[in-house]
């Protein structure tokens, strides 16, 4: 029988994609550039939130946004049309998430020059996301009223790893068994500092608070020199 | 399909360590996976036989996963338990106080070089 060499190797598969994200971060951090990674299942309206809460941001700060999907143009194309704010489209080739390498690469196709924001709309799905830093300096992520309170306890580690929970829909909560309360509880169990914001892309409500919110996200962060 | 991406990650880094070591062609990886770690081991050796074999280096390579079991502490009672059986809530004393110890892993343990 052939003798087998071993080789040890013990290292983490996801090792080689924080060491990029934390790259990723520093360079952004020396750029002034503020890059957001918003999170959600499909269909919890992330498009229509960025929409109305870009058209409310666009005039107090430069903002662009790279949106992620496995096909298709439409999402960026609504961007641009409904907001002019410059918006791209990236491709995943069929996977499930966004890695850092990706996520520079389409960094690298926008034009930032005096941009202080950079939205980058995930790929739709609450599971693999969640697992792959993107190099993001926030992770946000819209639960809609529909999916259900539960999903903080389905997921735990999307609502583990984001900063800003965004809770769509809420004007269809009195269609729908959805507890607020509960869902609060829920989230927080995953993560106690998460910040939570109810809105209604449809009809305008919470947008405003939403808007405030990521502004000073974006400020606190300028302004501090540690948080990189 | 996370598992796609997690074997490109694999590959990448498995051609990078046979390359380090003068390695010419690899005829196994072992892989440490935790029972909670999200990977489905099935689903990631159907991807792996996919990828692997369009890699003149990896071709016809087995991928070997060693199922890791799942520890939590419970910072109440100070006592370990098992993860997939109990979930978050500790079993000896019935604290939500836990975190996981291990059991998260998805690990390139070793490769095989023949």
């Amino acid at each position: 029988m052939e003798e087998v060499k071993i080789i040890e190797i013990k290292k983490s598969v996801f090792g080689e994609n924080l060491r990029d994200a934390e790259e990723l971060r520093s360079e952004l951090k020396e750029k002034g550039i503020f890059l957001l990674n918003l999170m959600s299942s499909p269909g919890s309206g992330k498009t229509t939130t960025l929409i109305k809460t870009l058209s409310l941001l666009k005039d107090r700060l430069r903002i662009a946004v790279m949106e992620a999907d496995i096909d298709s143009d439409v999402d960026a194309r609504k961007i641009r049309e409904a907001t002019g704010i410059e918006s791209i489209q990236l491709h995943t080739g069929g996977m499930c998430h966004l890695d850092a390498e990706m996520t520079r690469q389409g960094l690298e196709n926008l034009p930032l020059e005096g941009v202080d924001l950079v939205i980058l709309e995930n790929v739709g799905n609450l599971v693999c996301p969640a697992e792959f830093d993107t190099g993001s300096c926030t992770n946000a992520m819209i639960l809609s009223v529909p999916e259900g309170h539960d999903k903080p306890l389905k997921y735990p580690l999307m609502f583990s790893v984001c900063d800003t929970v965004i809770i769509n829909k809420t004007d269809v909560l009195e269609y729908f068994d959805f507890d607020m309360e509960k869902c609060r509880e829920y989230v927080h169990m995953r993560n106690p500092r998460a910040h939570i914001i109810p809105v209604s892309a449809k009809t305008g409500e919470g947008i405003p608070e939403l808007a405030d919110w990521i502004y000073k996200l974006v400020t606190n962060w300028k302004n501090d020199s540690s948080y990189a | 399909m996370h598992e796609l991406g997690i074997v490109f990650y694999i590959i990448r880094d498995v051609k990078k360590a046979a390359e380090e070591n003068g390695v010419k062609h690899v005829s196994a990886v072992v892989m440490n996976i935790g029972e909670v770690s999200t990977v489905i081991p099935e689903y990631l050796d159907d991807c792996w036989r996919w990828a692997a074999d369009k890699e003149e280096i990896l071709k016809g390579a087995q991928l070997k996963v060693n199922r890791l079991e799942a520890v939590s502490y419970c910072e109440d009672c100070g006592q370990e338990y098992e993860t997939v059986r109990y979930g978050k809530t500790c079993p000896h004393c019935g604290s939500g106080r836990t975190y996981l110890l291990r059991g998260n892993e998805v690990e390139i343990k070793e490769i095989e070089v023949s």
